[in-house]
Order: C-alpha cells, then sequence, then structure tokens
C-alpha cells in the first residue's frame, strides 16, 4: 500500500481519533445532536487539519524547538478563524447550530496531538494526507454519534422522517445524558468485541494536555 | 443583584460546563479517580478561569472592540491564557510554596482545558461587563469542579467492584457521568 493511502485508512480505522484514540471528545459530544450537525462540524475540523498539518510540515525545519507548542497554537488559530468567518458566510445554518463549538476547535486534542506526533516530523505531503485520514475518521464518527442520537431521539436521519408514525421519539438521546449514553454503547460494543481502543487502556497521565496526548501516543506507537 | 447571583447558579448548576456544555471533558474523565486529585485540579480551574475571564473581558472591550479587531478573538484569547497561566505559576512558585505544591502540577495542563477558552468566548458572546465574566468564569469553574468531584467520589466506591468485562475502562465512567446529567437535568427547574 502507497504510504499516503495508509495514512487515509490509518486515520479512518486503525486510529480513528474520536473512537480508538479518544481525542476531542468535547465537540464528539457536543454537537453529535443530529447527523448534519455531526458531518458539518467534522467537515471544519477536517479542514482546519489538513491545512494546519501541510503549514506545520512546511515550516518544521524553520520553527524553534522552545517555542513549537505557542507557534502550532497560533498557526492552528488562525486557520480556526478563516473556518469560522468562512462558515458564518457561507453556511449561517450551520454557524449557528454549532456556536461557541467552531472556535474551540483551536483546543481541540486531535489537532495539536497530530501536530505534534507527525506533522512536526513527516513531509508536506503525507502530513496532509495524515490530515484527511484523521479528519475523515473524526467526520465519520460524528455523523454517526449524530446519526444514532438523531434517529433515536427525534425519529429523523438528516432531518428527513424515516421512522413509522407510531415511533415516540426518547428525547433524552438529543438531550445531554443521550450524548455520554451512545458513546458508552458504541465503545462498549467495541470493548465486547475486542476492538483495542485507548479507552480500555486509559492513563492518568492524559487529562486534556495536548502534548501528553501526542507523547501517549507516541509511545504506544512505538511498543507496537 | 437577583441577576448577578442568577448569572452564578446558572453557569454552576443549571448549564453545567461538563454536564451540559460538554467542556473539559479529557480531564473530567481523565482526572477523576481520586477524590484528592481531582478537588485539586478543581481548585486550580477555579483560580485560572475567574482570572482570564477578568483579562479576556478587559481585552475585549479595551482593545479588540475599540480597534474593531473582534475577528481576532480567536487566537487572543488562546495566547493570553497560556501566557496567563505561565505567569500564574511563575508568581505562585515565587510567594506561595504551599498553593503552588497543592495545584502547580495542574497548572499546565488547563492551557488547553477547553472549558478555560470556552468560557471567555461565552461571556463575549453574552455580551457581559467585566463582573458579570468574573462572576460567570467563577460560576462555571465551581460547576466544573462540584462535577468532577462527585464523579471521582462515585469512582472511588466502584473501584473495587465486579465490573462486567465489556464495561470496564471508559464505558463505567460514561455511564456515571449519564446518571450524573440525568440528575443535573433537575436543575433546569430553578430557572
Amino acid at each position: 500500500m502507497k504510504p499516503c493511502m495508509e495514512r487515509i485508512y490509518n486515520g479512518i480505522l486503525k486510529e480513528n481519533p474520536a473512537l480508538v484514540l479518544m481525542l476531542g471528545m468535547c465537540p464528539t459530544l457536543a454537537v453529535t445532536t443530529s447527523a448534519v450537525n455531526g458531518f458539518g462540524m467534522g467537515v471544519s475540523t477536517l479542514a482546519v487539519l489538513v491545512v494546519s498539518n501541510l503549514v506545520i510540515s512546511l515550516l518544521r525545519k524553520v520553527i524553534p524547538d522552545e517555542v513549537r507548542l505557542p507557534a502550532y497554537i497560533v498557526i492552528v488559530a488562525s486557520l480556526v478563524t478563516v473556518v469560522e468567518l468562512l462558515t458564518e458566510a457561507y453556511v449561517p445554518a450551520l454557524y449557528s447550530a454549532l456556536g461557541i463549538y467552531i472556535p474551540l476547535i483551536v483546543v481541540n486534542c486531535i489537532i495539536l496531538g497530530r501536530a505534534e506526533a507527525f506533522a512536526s516530523k513527516n513531509p508536506p505531503m503525507l502530513s496532509a494526507m495524515d490530515g484527511v485520514g484523521m479528519g475523515l475518521g473524526f467526520t465519520i464518527a460524528l455523523t454517526v454519534i449524530g446519526l444514532v442520537r438523531e434517529l433515536l431521539g427525534a425519529g429523523t436521519a438528516f432531518g428527513i422522517e424515516v421512522m413509522p408514525e407510531s415511533y415516540a421519539p426518547i428525547a433524552i438521546f438529543i438531550k445531554a445524558p443521550g450524548a455520554f449514553l451512545v458513546l458508552m454503547i458504541i465503545i462498549m460494543i467495541m470493548n465486547a468485541a475486542h476492538i483495542s481502543t485507548r479507552a480500555n487502556k486509559v492513563t492518568e497521565g492524559c487529562d486534556g494536555c495536548c502534548a501528553a496526548c501526542a507523547k501517549s501516543c507516541d509511545t504506544e506507537e512505538g511498543e507496537n | 443583584m437577583t441577576s448577578l447571583i442568577m448569572i452564578v447558579i446558572s453557569t454552576a448548576l443549571i448549564n453545567n460546563v461538563v454536564l451540559n456544555q460538554f467542556l473539559g471533558i479529557c480531564s473530567f474523565l481523565g482526572v477523576s479517580r481520586q477524590i484528592k486529585t481531582s478537588a485539586s485540579l478543581g481548585g486550580a480551574v477555579i483560580f485560572v478561569i475567574t482570572i482570564s475571564s477578568a483579562v479576556a473581558s478587559l481585552l475585549y472591550d479595551f482593545v479588540l472592540a475599540p480597534l474593531n479587531l473582534t475577528y481576532l478573538k480567536t487566537i487572543v484569547f488562546i495566547l493570553v491564557i497560556a501566557a496567563l497561566v505561565q505567569l500564574v505559576e511563575m508568581f505562585l512558585k515565587k510567594t506561595s510554596r504551599a498553593v503552588y505544591q497543592a495545584l502547580g502540577i495542574y497548572l499546565p495542563l488547563i492551557t488547553t482545558n477547553c472549558a478555560v477558552l470556552g468560557v471567555a468566548l461565552t461571556n463575549v458572546q453574552n455580551g457581559y461587563n467585566l463582573l458579570e465574566s468574573v462572576l460567570a468564569g467563577f460560576g462555571t469553574a465551581v460547576g466544573y469542579t462540584v462535577a468532577i468531584v462527585l464523579l471521582a467520589g462515585i469512582r472511588e466506591r466502584i473501584d473495587e467492584d465486579a465490573i462486567p468485562a465489556p464495561l470496564r475502562g471508559a464505558p463505567i465512567v460514561l455511564l456515571c457521568a449519564v446518571l450524573m446529567a440525568i440528575a443535573f437535568m433537575g436543575f433546569g427547574g430553578l430557572s
């Protein structure tokens, strides 16, 4: 398999950021009230991730090691602002649905984690493909979670009525507890099927700190 | 006065930052194994969020808004928060050893806690003034601390129990979060 295709396969299945690496939990839980919102969030993150990986990879020999994290944060924050302004201008419905979670892409662990673990060490083309793979994996995970919640909680799929009329929607699935519940069920099924995730070997060290996430991902890859 | 008290209650309980707004989930699930460590992290979060909401509010009202640079708020806020955490860490190290030893190791982790940036952005979005921003920040951080300490209490209790194999690890913690989120929905009646 060519290395670029391998990065995409890796992002979608082997190291799916949301379901296997358990990164970016905030948007995964917050915006998946419907399949469309989950898809929109996924695509916004994908766009930021591809460009940030590309830019950081191009600049990897220029940025001094000591200030690399602040430099990455500035690059990512600028790209997020661009995405935010574009969404506001061209997809206002999505912009108001996602609200504050668009600017919060800046602190999404996936983006800084990939910058630190992959883009800072690999050539631009491969890093961009890594961004595509990871972004697609995230988009698919968010769309699936959103679809499940929308189907059970509102009886629709992508806004179209699909459930029979006699079906009474279980509203809790589109409220806050439903987010935790659907994620729990998905990880439980993966556990039962013996799919290895970070969730079943969660460590005390990684707690929202992107550098820590990137490092623990590194050591795990090293071990395998 | 009532509206100010309402801001604190609403941010701390009704719209709980973790269980309702889903901010700071990583540390909520990651650092909730023991009550003691969760309480220390909660203390550090209260400290940082209260200060950063004040600084962010001042910056927005007196620098970004007059210069018509409000679209730069994401970049400015995240840099200010990162710098502020460093400053707080240095300040505590020099002035209060006891507080530094209790909170110090958690401070660097807070920079990327999305609750901090989330509060700063929400305050601006709601058009809060300085006092309202500080109270909203304080309330949010108290809500975070309440949620993470409660979860740690539950996890200490179930630590020794025989949990069905597929539920071990993250799923059982998420299940606790589901029940807590349902309980916190009850606070909706306060508004």
